[in-house]
């Protein structure tokens, strides 16, 4: 018998924290086996965010350095600036990253800083037990908008990549789902071309991940994939908004 | 040796494996891990074709896919 | 060599830690600061540095913390609204135990306030590091010389103890011109095998501040705290005629200044006043102040703020002595004969008493 699956070595053989049918875990097994196929865990240097990913360290096997809510980008800044050799990649939620840390997203994307981020979108704030999110949809319920999200009340579910993608210096904007196999394949390739993006010295790269979060949206585990194609994609397209070669693709380094 | 093997203590029960499973060969043990998780098993070796969907789709990566060598069944 | 040259306080500062190492500098432009930012631009690219103006003091502070968490001396320097803004960056810092200087050239407040000078964030900078028990260790120079050569002393300490240090100084420190004699270029190595700069072939390492046992962050509490009991050591404080002074003024930094001149003034007039003057804030003069407390009849704080300093001074005074205050705010200025006068107002209190 051949192995034909494992689990990649940059991902520790841990039990995880996180709820069952919880994607983070697929999220995390993406960017460990990016790490190991490009060889680069000994030069990797990783930020962590604060939600139910605020122990992301405890599961990769990368130094690590932890920021505080929303500041990631601009860790990652100075960590990146300071050692450009290294590969600096940030790992951030939405509240984390479009609430909270709009701001040291949207410059470190301007400024094309040559970092990696994984943006792990899934519309609410689980650590904390499942608030409103900027990418919660319209009419989805969170313990703080108990009749579903109403525009005029808490405006609209954020696309970060849309505002994100037309920067210059943003360099790779890419966006998948991880609800299923097929898509999991495709989410792999926007991984992977994030981080060699930050190899080829072209810029910020992002990749939002559309993830699951079962308890929070009270669904099971496979209801919460379904919802996830059924409602998320729609409001936020699939497909790479920046890459090398598509239309005014990166700033010249 | 069989074609998947998973992690009984690893695993949560979470189910996606067995809904993304084309033959549909994984059912959930009777039994409770140390975490209080029905965790899947493969039920019927036979019919698995080693597609590594079930693996791809575990959050917890609990599951390790084998493939025969060419030539054998 | 020392060549004597004559420097804006904010210029000499930057160019002090320039002399010290520093690689990284992140910072946001504001009054009456900004020429420190403004020439490590210049010059901090020239010694192979990186500088970046950040897009807020909040994303500066945590600028600072990725790179010195990167094993590099960092940098960053404001005054009171964006020192408001890096307590939690100071926070993470001081949890994380990595070190970086922070310079607050303070102005008036509270909120915008304006730009002239003040001392209004003496608690700020000594109380906490933001939330949490954390401490900052807290210089406070009185002149431009003072200033660079604790703009060294400050990174010396933010590596001996891992933890952020501040220098607290006003708009008129960092505007006025003096001269000053700049310190030779450190050259020494700094242990940093904890910085997370990659793993290579070894272990991954952490810098974190999280830890969800209690009994295992109290832990490290209790260690932050030894380091603060431990830097007691390092405090520092000016005593000018103290000795046989029974009226002592306590000031720090410009403030100091304009009453060293006070008291000489005082002295002429027969009162026998002395000046002691803290130099760190933080870990504060406590036993200097006791003991010339003890020989006093009265203590006089002034400070420009409505009080800060001045509960520290009555802490470590213990009722030995009297202790009133004096102060000015919004950036008001106190003047030599606004201080004599109250020197002279104590002096008669205390005889008549």
């Amino acid at each position: 018998m051949k192995q034909v699956f494992a689990r990649p070595t940059v991902l520790r053989d841990v039990p995880t924290h996180y709820c069952p049918g919880c994607t983070h875990g697929i999220a995390h097994r993406l960017v460990a086996e990016v790490i190991d196929e490009l060889g680069i865990r000994g030069r990797t240097v990783g930020v962590a965010s604060v939600g139910c990913s605020v122990f992301v360290y405890d599961y990769l096997d990368v130094d690590f350095q932890q920021a505080a809510h929303g500041r990631a980008p601009a860790v990652a800044t100075g960590i990146k600036r300071m050692l450009p050799d290294r590969v600096v990649f940030t790992y951030q939620g939405d509240g984390d990253l479009a609430a909270i840390g709009a701001a040291e997203i949207l410059h470190a994307a301007n400024r094309g800083e040559r970092i990696t981020v994984v943006f792990i979108n899934n519309a609410i704030y689980g650590m904390t037990g499942g608030q409103m999110a900027p990418t919660t949809l319209l009419g989805m319920r969170t313990t703080t908008t108990p009749l579903g999200r109403d525009a005029a009340q808490a405006g609209y579910p954020l696309r970060v990549l849309e505002l994100l993608a037309p920067l210059p210096g943003v360099a790779y904007a890419a966006r998948a789902a991880l609800s299923s196999p097929a898509h999991i394949h495709k989410a792999k390739r926007a991984v992977r071309r994030a981080f060699q993006t930050q190899l080829d010295g072209r810029g910020f790269s992002i990749v939002e991940l559309l993830s699951t979060c079962p308890v929070g949206w009270g669904l099971t585990p496979i209801e919460a994939m379904r919802w996830l194609d059924a409602e998320m994609i729609p409001v936020f397209p699939l497909g790479e908004l920046k890459a090398p070669g598509t239309g005014d693709g990166g700033a010249t380094t | 040796m069989a074609r998947v093997v998973i992690d009984q203590q690893l695993c949560k029960g979470c189910q996606l494996c067995a809904v993304v499973c084309p033959p549909g060969v994984l059912a959930f043990s009777l039994k409770l891990n140390s975490a209080g998780y029905h965790p899947a098993v493969l039920a019927d070796d036979g019919r698995c074709t080693s597609c590594t969907a079930c693996a791809l789709v575990c959050p917890d990566v609990a599951i390790t896919v084998y493939r025969p060598e060419a030539g054998a069944r | 060599m020392m060549t004597p040259a004559l420097m804006k306080g904010n210029e000499a500062i930057a160019e002090s830690a320039l002399r010290a190492g520093v690689r990284a500098y992140f910072g946001y432009p504001i009054t009456p600061q900004s020429e420190l930012p403004e020439y490590m631009a210049r010059r901090l690219p020239e010694h192979g540095g990186v500088f970046l103006q950040a897009e807020s003091e909040v994303a500066a502070i945590n600028m600072v913390f990725g790179a010195a968490g990167a094993g590099v001396r960092a940098l960053i320097s404001t005054s009171g609204p964006g020192f408001s803004l890096m307590q939690e960056g100071l926070s993470y810092l001081v949890g994380s135990e990595v070190p970086c200087v922070v310079v607050d050239m303070m102005r008036g407040g509270p909120g915008l306030g304006n730009v002239a000078p003040a001392q209004g964030d003496y608690f700020q900078a000594t109380k906490s590091a933001g939330h949490g028990d954390g401490r900052l260790l807290v210089l406070a120079p009185a002149s431009v010389q003072e200033a660079c050569d604790l703009t060294l002393l400050a990174f010396d300490l933010a590596d001996r103890y891992r933890n952020p240090v501040a220098i607290l100084g006003d708009g008129l420190l960092g505007q006025m011109m003096e001269q000053v004699v700049l310190p030779d270029p450190v050259t020494s190595l700094r242990d940093v095998t904890w910085a997370t700069t990659g793993a290579g072939d070894g272990p991954a390492r952490v810098i974190t501040s999280i830890n969800l046992e209690p009994e295992a962050l109290e832990a490290h509490n209790r260690h932050l705290q030894e380091k603060y009991r431990r830097a007691q050591q390092e405090v520092r404080w000016e005593s000018y005629r103290v000795d046989d002074a029974g009226v002592v003024v306590v000031a720090y930094g410009i403030a100091a200044r304009i009453a060293r001149t006070a008291v000489d003034r005082a002295r002429a007039r027969g009162i026998d006043a002395g000046l002691l003057r803290p130099v760190t804030l933080f870990p504060f003069p406590s036993r200097a102040v006791a003991e010339a407390a003890g020989r006093a009849r009265a203590v006089l704080v002034a400070e420009l703020s409505a009080g800060q300093m001045v509960e520290d001074v009555r802490l470590a005074v213990e009722g030995r002595a009297p202790v009133r205050f004096y102060g000015r705010c919004g950036g008001v200025v106190f003047t030599p004969p606004e201080l004599l006068e109250q020197i002279e107002r104590v002096a008669a209190e205390a005889r008549s008493s």
